[in-house]
Parts: structure tokens; sequence; C-alpha cells
């Protein structure tokens, strides 16, 4: 048995009833990264010494019986969640050596629930990209295809988990970067309500629209990692003090009298792929014949969604990463005179391209003369764009649309254009303004052979409908089950 | 949109970034088509329409005033650049 193919519900069988060990299984993860890393890039940092320990402890804690359902299991998290001790980049040159002093709270949880860390895993610098090609590190290639980017930011999640470099991993999701990567990568990937989980120990990007959540090679493993990292948390100040309901135990698969909205403004845009839409299609079929009922909704303000949060989203980072100067952490520039030089140096040494490009966009917006026109005016298009999912969703219990317009793209197709790359998030930012939860499922394959995600997109909190309504199409169908053919 | 390169040298500047002069001509064109794609927010008639600035709709959370978790000093200096007997050290800033 090739233990690191398994999925994290095989696996939590398998170390339950003794069958194997997670020392075994963290071997086996761990040997699969030394086979296929070095075609893939997925991570920035693996931990293997520190995995062995885990696994180690974990089974000591199997042996008594008091294991939980992630004991022992191997994941990766996204390189800007905060891991106590162990380096935390976010892909930057500016955080290079950075060793965050405390644990995240979704580390915390996943540390409890006796989780291995294995690795910390690539992404696009501090989030800003949806191709990792911006991480400061390298990039991450597509493990169905060498020659194309697996999405991003969370890239490195995705392709990690899509390598079986690991069962299940963490990343974030800003206005897509969860979601793109998964369809990209042909894995599940949730972004949950906005305060679900807790930001603590996040390294902020955009602070309204950044979110936690897991991307897994099926929607049982999805929900067990949701279930681990969800919940109120009061160091996080957003996080929300709702119920948490038990999202695996919630998979029925039955979807009878389920009401799917069919957004016409996601369905009928120009530059959806052929491939992508003939996709879609055939999954509306599945669930039409399963007794789904459609609803023909509108999201009318859908095509002002990109131009609002490329203004809101590069102003909150703008400011939010006025943090790095220097001093209290990260790269400062030895060669600076004064203060105000060493700012400026550390600053332009330290970030990449497209993350300064986001500063200028975001400092642009936010000045003196172009406040109102800018970042109030798309503030005003954010409620509009909420109100629209309000709207819908008094229609129907979820909304189906695809992700990405198009299958993963090659490596520099879209990178010299920034306006063509943002144009590429249409389909996901919206959830990320409006704060609703969307998943991306695995629904179909390019003639090419590239992977294509279903997006359901939910009520505020209502992460449970679309979870099972995605682990319905999942018993359908077994585009989850394919492997990519990374031969190593 | 038109950016002129001073216009990025001033917003540079507010953002402390120090942009070399091959950039500034790049990030003129890109910050200007950027910017001339998001006007099209103008078609949006938001009269009277109150301005998000958080998805979730939440009052100011507030806590108790107590002592809790925090970090030791030396772990809170640990990965500056430059410390020294408990204090971070910054470059000279009064001449």
């Amino acid at each position: 048995m090739e233990l690191h193919t398994l999925t994290i519900h095989e696996a939590a069988r398998l170390l339950g009833t003794r069958e194997i060990s997670a020392a075994e299984l963290t071997h086996a993860v761990l040997e699969r990264i030394d086979a296929v890393e070095p075609l893939v890039d997925a991570y920035i940092t693996v931990t293997k010494d520190a995995a062995k320990a885990a696994a180690d402890a974990a089974d000591r804690v199997i042996a008594k019986g008091e294991a939980g359902p992630l004991c022992g299991i191997p994941l990766a998290i996204k390189d800007l969640i905060c891991t106590r001790d162990i380096k935390t980049t976010c892909a930057s040159k500016m955080l290079e050596n950075f060793h965050p002093p405390y644990d995240a709270t979704v580390m915390e949880k996943l540390n409890a629930a006796g989780a291995v860390l294995v690795g910390k895993a690539n992404m696009d610098e501090f989030a800003m990209g949806s191709s990792t090609e911006n991480s400061g590190i390298k990039p991450t290639k597509n493990p169905w295809d060498l020659a194309r980017v697996p999405g991003g930011s969370s890239g490195g999640s995705a392709a990690c988990v899509a390598a079986d470099m690991c069962l299940g991993s963490l990343g974030s999701d800003t206005g897509g970067s969860i979601r793109q990567p998964a369809s990209h990568c042909g894995v599940v990937g949730i972004k949950p309500t906005y305060g679900r989980v807790s930001r603590f120990g996040l390294v902020a990007f955009a602070s309204s629209l950044d979110q936690i959540g897991p991307l897994a090679k099926d929607v049982t493993d999805a929900a067990m990692l949701l279930n681990a990292i969800s919940g109120y948390d009061p160091r996080d100040s957003t996080s929300v003090n709702q119920p948490v309901p038990d999202y695996a135990a919630g998979l029925t698969g039955d979807i009878k009298g389920l009401k799917i909205g069919i957004p016409k403004e996601y369905h009928t845009g120009e530059g959806i792929a052929e491939a992508v839409s003939s996709a879609i299609e055939k999954a509306m079929a599945v669930f039409k014949d399963a007794g789904a009922e459609f609803v023909e909704i509108n999201l009318p303000h859908t095509d002002y969604a990109v131009a609002a949060y490329y203004v809101i989203a590069p102003a909150e980072a703008s400011s939010n990463l006025a943090r790095y100067d220097g001093v209290k952490y990260g790269l400062r520039d030895p060669q600076s005179r004064g203060l105000r030089d060493m700012y400026n140096n550390t600053r332009s040494k330290g970030f990449g391209a497209e993350v300064q490009r986001r500063f200028l966009l975001g400092t642009y917006a936010l000045s003196a003369g172009y406040y109102d026109a800018y970042y109030k005016k798309a503030s005003q298009v954010r409620t509009l764009i909420k109100q629209d999912f309000k709207n819908a969703f008094a229609a129907c219990d979820l909304i189906l649309a695809p992700v990405a317009p198009t299958p993963a793209f090659k490596f520099g197709e879209n990178i010299d254009d920034p306006l063509r790359m943002y144009l590429s998030d249409v389909f996901t930012l919206s959830a990320n303004l409006a704060g609703v939860p969307g998943l991306s499922v695995p629904c179909g394959f390019s003639k090419e052979g590239l992977p294509i995600g279903l997006q359901l997109m939910g009520n505020y909190f209502d992460e449970a409908a679309i979870l099972n309504a995605a682990y319905f199409f999942e018993q359908q169908t077994d585009f989850h089950k394919q492997k990519a053919g990374l031969m190593p | 949109m038109k950016i002129s390169r001073e216009e990025v040298l001033h917003v540079a500047d507010l953002a402390r970034l120090t942009v070399d002069d091959e950039a500034v001509g790049m990030f003129a064109e890109q910050l200007g088509s950027i910017l001339e794609y998001v006007e099209k927010l103008g078609a949006v008639d938001t009269s009277g329409i109150t301005p998000t600035a958080h998805a979730v709709e939440m009052a100011n959370a507030f806590r108790k005033d107590d002592t809790t978790h925090h970090l030791q000093r030396d772990a809170a200096l640990a990965n500056a650049p430059e410390a020294e007997e408990g204090h971070f050290i910054v470059p000279k800033v009064i001449e």
C-alpha cells in the first residue's frame, strides 16, 4: 500500500485499527517529498525532524486510545501562518529568516489534535498573486503539467496535496487564493465565511477579506480539517461567536429539494474557456438528475467586483504592510544612512514587484484627494455586491458557478500584464467582498488533461450546505480520484 | 488613464519605497491601465449607499482589561535586525 496516497479519513481509519502507525505514514510522506519535491517545488521548508518527533508523539496518543480524527495525519501549512520557532517567510525576502515566537490559533488547534506538520508551503509573496510566480523564493509547478502554474496564491498548498506530498493542507483566501489553486490542481478547497476561522497568527494581507481554509483530496477530508480549525477566538476581534456544526457528520449526500442558484453573470461572460463551460454544464446535469431545483438568480454588480477588489485589497495591504520597517523583525538594509533612508531601502529590497505595485496602487487610492473617488466608492460598491448575495440567498440555498475562467495557464502567460492576471479572479473575489463561503470541487478535465473545479458558494455560516452538495457530487463522479501522472 | 512619473515618485515616497528609473516608467504604465479599468466604478449609482468596511456586521469587540498570555521580552526581540540590552536599535532619528 502506498501510504502517501491515502486520504485523511482512510488514514485515520487505518491508524485507529493499528494497521499502520503514524511514524510509518509520516515516513511514507517524507519519502514522497524526497522523490517529487524537486519537480514540483511546493515547499519552502520541509520540517523533517519535527515531523518524525510529532509522528512518534501521535503514536503514543493513539496507543493510549485517546486519538482524535487528525492524530498522526501529515499536513502542510501555507507559509504565512505562524508556526512557533519554525521559519515563516510569506515567500518574501522581507521575512526570509523570520521565526515566529508563537503559533497561530489554527496551529494550536492542529497541534492539540495531534496533526503532524511536514512543511511550510510556497505561495505568492504575501499572498498577492494568482500563480505563485510572485513567490520571492521560487515558483511552484502544477503537478498535472510542470510547464503550468498551480494557481495562487496558495499554489504550494494545492500542489503538495495534488502530488501526495501531504494528506491535506491549509491555505488562505483573500480573493480566491484557496479555490483557484484547488481548481487548477484538481483538489478540494474551501474558503469559510469571514469570521468562521480565527486569523490570529495569519500574516495579514487585506484584513477584511483574508480567511484561512483547508485544501484536501476529497470533501470528507476538507470537512474534517474545517471541523478542527473553526470556532470563535477572542484573540481575533473579527472572529464570530457562532455555533460550529460537525461538518464531517453533516455529509449525507442527500440533496433532494436543494435549490441551486445559477447567476447568469457567471455563466455567460466572455473569456470562459469551452472546456470550463462544458464541465460546468455536465456538473449541473448531475445535480438536476438527482432532483435539485435550479433557480435563475442575478448578481448584477458582478461586473464591478474586480475593480472594487483591486482598490480595497491594495488599500488594506499598503496600510497593513507598513509594519515592515526594518526595526522589529524581518530584513533591514544595513547600508542605509538615517531612519528614512533605512525604511525606503529596506522595503524596496525586501518586497518584490507585485507587492510594491499593490502598495503604490493602494497608497494612491487612499491618498489626499483620491480617497472618496476610489476607496470610498469601492467600499460602497462592496455594499451593493453584498446586497446582491443577500437577495440571491433569499431565493436559493447555494450558488453554482465556475472557479476560474480557464484551466491552469503556462508560466509567463499573464505575468507581464498585471490587469490580465487580476481579471482571472473574476469568479472568486465576490465571495470575499461579500464574506460568504465558497469551495472548489473537481468537476472535469480539459482536453490537455488539466483539472477543472466547480465553485459552490453558500449563505453566511452555511459551509455545511456547500460541503454536503460537493460531497453528493463526489459520490456521483470520480474526478477527485484521478491522480496527476507525476513520474519521479 | 495617464499616471505621470512624478505621481509614481510621490506615491512611492508616501509608501516608503525607493523606485529606480526603469521601474518608475513600468509602474506608471501599469498603474495607469489598472486605474483606467477601475474607473468603471463611476458608472455605479452609489448615492446614499453606506460603505462596507467589514463583510460580517459586528459590534466593537471588548475584553476585560486583564493580563493574559503575552510575549516575553527576549522572544519579542529575537527576530529584531538589531537589539541590545532589551531594546530595539534604530538608526539615528534626530540629527
